[in-house]
């Protein structure tokens, strides 16, 4: 069993995630940023079009390619590297400290903390009476549910399939599904959790949401 | 409100439309109607009644009087303005003022399927004599609806121009005239089915085969917008109208070299608006309107009611004029029209069969020979004369080997195979029982295919020589460099030496297929047969028509960087031995902008392919447009072509398009967009407005493979994507599947 306040604790500790920027291939280096503290930006755009800050070129035969940084975040160090020098594949540049945001602790604490059951195929998904009922009377963090409990149904073009539960036994925490929309093969349905760790993590959520300071 | 009030509220709008109108730009007269009407409003109190009348009305012969010397200072860019501003005319008043009643199809107000476009069936009454005639016609425009935001200012979506043209359908089968007002800053710019370029596409070639008559009234013609319903048998074009290739902003966001939504300077606008010619009276000058009515001073808004009247007279004359230009019995009332401005005679619009004919034809002519005296052409006489007579030659062997024999043969084909066919359902059983009996007889052997395949030798494809192909060397293989495939990152694709690339691998990433932009040369030894090329009309030569500044300069490099004269090269050429008639448009010279010189070479080329029964294969290496500084004469050539095109189809021709590169805006929205059968070869992006000029208009980003080659395909405006290594093959099969067993006739 996880202890959840124990792992919040230590993303406390360091609230941050370290990146190491390392060379693709081997070639002449020639960094365009060189002060450590440099703040940076990650790839951008609606459809991740946009590049992150350029932080260095690296030429192969004639082929001079951008290394740009992948998240939001702040150069910390450089490794004992020399501008125009010639690198292996593989080598290690520099280090960009990514703070972390609310969604990326919550995201790692449920990930430690919920089984995800996810779509095993595009349609639209909604509960089966039974269990609707219990959750409309109960609601969220009260209906237990075990492998091989017909849980949800699937609805695509005009055919309905009866879901079983797959994974281990537990309350249904959360749902990530709307039922009046489709759903990708693959995305979460239900987050699934022991019903001891139900309390600990609506806590700890609640923590993050209202102390939690973003960089 | 009193009278008084009212007046005063008048005088102070007419204030404001003069001040919007000049702009930013400090005029003596309007500070004159400002201080004088001003100064009359600080004094109402102290004024009479009969003061007050007094003054109001010296104030209305001052402003009168200023708007009239007003008139002649306007510039070009004033004029812009005058036609985008809300109180400028609009289809609905002409609706309500031109014609006696009027039904609107297909929507209203904001429920409709495209606001911007308006359709409307309408009727002219007519008195002649003691009779009333009502003719009914189409009336087709663009919408500004006064600043109404939900007409998107005139700006069409390519649904609203579906409708037009399905109206413009309409019309013809009912046999009445269509009239089209043109009140467009411009198409808008989105490729969604059915694609803003190959929408109006569809338009002109339809418009382009209309047998009812078309009059259209330009106000405001913002380029391919305008083309959408511009094709027409008379253009009339409001005197404070504009016609354009782009609108001056854009062109000056282009010769300013602007990025990201930067704004031109004032100047250079104005510059640009001058330098375009873009007014009524430089259109009628060049020949792309018929005609210039005269508007109110500083331009016709909703309360000139005698602008109305003249409009009204004007369209029915034109409409007139179409009509008897085509119709048998004509000649007195042909004579009267053309003396009286406005004969009480009546000729009625519905056609007979052989006048639509007449009718096409003519329309045909009338744009063929627009913009002719801006061409270029630095052949030598006697080349000249001796390609008239080839032409004149081709069209006899034309005539006799494919009209006059070759009907005959048909005939007789189709008889001795009906023939053959009614004798194989009669005797083909008991021919069938005779040669098995014979086949039994001893002494007569059948020869099996196998071993006929096995004692004859192989030989090469006919045509083909095994070092025939790969002599062009691409100057990117020069370099001792490698280059990474832009998809890299998803697929993983292995850097590639530049040698590789660009000779083994023709251009393409041996991993992933992704094709590196590749010359046109490329395509002229690799694509068609060895020494089978023969370049025609290569002395027509692009030219700087519009005295734009600096475009000589620009020309002259273009042209000894490449090496042609223009940005269209055409040529006869043979592939796997299949003749066919190829126009290219080039992207490295001036982006294969296509302006007189190219829309006339292209021209020529289908009438060329019409008249050696050859197919016609264009092939799209890049363009970015219309040239814009060469102006209308540049938008002019989308119709022409596309008339050329229609003609050439219509004929029986077998028309193929290929795009490689990028291809965008009128091209695309014209000639190329109307064929039946376009291809693309993967390293396409083909569209209607670059992804700056969308998000400038829409004010949205767009996906950024949103005018990849896969992306058209999926939305239905291509019809299917070659890789570049079997082009040769692909249009081989292409030409003998589609044109059939005889390649051009159907």
């Amino acid at each position: 069993m996880i202890d959840i306040i124990s792992l919040l604790e230590e993303i406390k500790k360091a609230p941050y995630k370290e990146i190491e920027i390392v060379t693709p291939h081997s070639g002449k280096i020639e960094f365009v940023i060189q002060e450590t503290g440099t703040k940076v930006t990650g790839v951008s755009g609606k459809w991740k079009e946009k590049p992150g800050t350029l932080l260095a070129y690296l030429t192969r035969e004639g082929n001079k390619k951008p290394v740009y940084a992948p998240e939001k975040g702040e150069i910390v160090m450089f490794h004992d590297i020399k501008d125009h020098q010639f690198v292996q594949a593989g080598t290690p540049l520099l280090k960009i400290r990514h703070f972390l945001t609310k969604q990326e602790v919550i995201d790692i604490i449920l990930k430690k903390a919920l089984h995800l059951f996810t779509a095993p195929e595009k349609g639209k998904y909604y509960f089966v009476s039974a269990i609707d009922l219990k959750l409309k009377a109960k609601g969220l963090g009260q209906v237990n549910i075990k492998e091989g409990d017909e849980v949800l149904i699937i609805s695509r073009m005009k055919r309905e399939t009866v879901l079983a539960y797959e994974g281990p036994s537990g309350i249904i925490y959360t749902t990530y599904f709307d039922s009046s929309k489709s759903v990708e093969a693959g995305s979460p349905l239900l987050g699934i959790c022991p019903k001891d760790q139900v309390e600990n993590i609506k806590e700890v959520i609640a923590r993050i949401q209202s102390s939690w300071e973003e960089m | 409100m009193n009278q008084i009030e009212k007046q005063i509220l008048d005088l102070t709008e007419r204030l404001r439309y003069i001040e919007d109108i000049f702009g930013n730009r400090e005029n003596a007269n309007v500070a004159l109607l400002r201080s004088k009407l001003n100064d009359f409003k600080n004094n109402l109190a102290n004024l009479g009644p009969d003061q007050l009348k007094r003054h109001l009305s010296s104030l209305n012969d001052l402003f009168h009087f200023l708007e009239n010397k007003l008139e002649k200072e306007l510039t070009p860019m004033d004029k812009v303005r005058i036609v985008r501003h809300p109180q400028r005319i609009c289809l609905k008043d002409i609706l309500e003022n031109v014609y006696d009643n009027y039904t609107e199809i297909g929507g209203q107000n904001e429920y409709s399927i495209d606001p911007s476009m308006i359709i409307a069936r309408a009727y002219i009454t007519r008195r002649v004599g003691k009779k009333i005639y009502k003719q009914p016609v189409m009336v087709i425009g663009q919408e500004k609806g006064h600043g109404q935001e939900f007409r998107n200012g005139g700006s069409v979506k390519p649904w609203g121009n579906a409708k037009a043209m399905e109206y413009m359908k309409v019309a013809e089968v009912e046999n009445i005239p269509i009239h089209t007002y043109i009140f467009t800053p411009g198409a808008f710019p989105i490729e969604d089915y059915p694609g803003a370029a190959q929408q109006i596409a569809k338009n002109i070639y339809t418009m382009a085969g209309l047998s009812v008559p078309v009059v259209s009234v330009i106000s405001e013609g913002g380029s391919g917008g305008a083309e959408a319903i511009g094709l027409a048998d008379t253009r009339i074009m409001l005197s404070h109208g504009y016609y354009s290739v782009i609108s001056p902003e854009g062109a000056a966001a282009i010769e300013g070299r602007l990025r990201d939504g930067a704004r031109a300077t004032p100047e250079l606008v104005e510059q640009c608006a001058r330098q375009l010619k873009i007014t009524a009276s430089d259109n009628l000058g060049m020949g792309y309107v018929d005609r210039v009515l005269e508007e109110p001073p500083l331009g016709a808004r909703s309360e000139h009611f005698d602008f109305f009247k003249k409009l009204r007279q004007e369209v029915i004359l034109a409409t007139d004029e179409v009509v008897l230009s085509v119709r048998g019995i004509k000649l007195f009332r042909a004579i009267a029209l053309r003396k009286l401005n406005n004969p009480n005679i009546y000729v009625r619009w519905s056609l007979s069969s052989k006048s639509r004919e007449r009718l096409v034809w003519q329309r045909y002519q009338k744009f063929r020979s627009l913009s002719i005296q801006f061409l270029k052409d630095k052949a030598p006489a006697w080349q000249k004369t001796a390609s008239i007579i080839n032409q004149y030659g081709w069209s006899v062997y034309s005539f006799l080997r494919y009209e006059f024999l070759g009907r005959h043969q048909r005939k007789i084909t189709h008889l001795a195979e009906d023939v053959q066919g009614e004798v194989q359902a009669l005797f083909g059983r008991i021919m069938n029982k005779g040669s098995k009996i014979i086949r039994k007889l001893p002494g007569i052997k059948e020869e099996k295919e196998d071993t006929c395949r096995l004692t004859t030798l192989s030989t090469w494809e006919s045509g083909m020589f095994w070092d025939e192909h790969c002599q062009y060397v691409s100057p990117q293989a020069n370099k001792d460099r490698t280059l990474s495939c832009p998809n890299s990152s998803k697929f993983g694709c292995l850097d590639l030496w530049g040698p590789d690339l660009f000779s083994d691998f023709a251009g393409v990433c041996s991993h992933c297929g992704h094709h590196f932009p590749m010359e046109y040369e490329w395509y002229l030894f690799n694509v068609f047969d060895t020494r089978s090329i023969r370049e025609f009309n290569s002395k027509i030569e692009s030219s700087n028509i519009l005295n734009f500044d600096g475009m000589d300069v620009k020309l002259d490099k273009a042209k000894k960087d490449t090496g042609h004269k223009s940005s269209c090269m055409t040529f006869e050429a043979t592939i796997k031995g299949v003749r066919v008639v190829v126009a290219m448009l080039m992207a490295r010279f001036r982006g294969g902008s296509v302006g007189v010189a190219e829309g006339e070479k292209f021209i020529r080329a289908a009438e060329l392919a019409k008249r050696k029964h050859l197919p016609f294969v264009a092939y799209v290496h890049g363009t970015a447009g219309i040239r814009i500084q060469e102006g209308t004469n540049g938008v002019i050539q989308m119709p022409r072509c596309t008339l050329a095109v229609r003609r050439y189809l219509e004929s029986g021709g077998l028309y193929l398009v290929l795009y490689d590169t990028n291809s965008y805006a009128g091209p695309v929205a014209s000639f190329l967009g109307c064929s039946p059968y376009q291809f693309a070869v993967r390293s396409a992006n083909i569209g209607f407005a670059g992804p700056g000029v969308i998000k400038e208009t829409t004010g949205e980003d767009i996906q950024p493979d949103y005018h990849k080659a896969f992306m058209t395909l999926s939305r239905g405006h291509i019809q299917g994507i070659w890789d570049r290594r079997e082009i040769r093959n692909n249009l081989h099969q292409a030409l003998m599947t589609m044109g059939g067993e005889f390649l051009y006739y159907r």
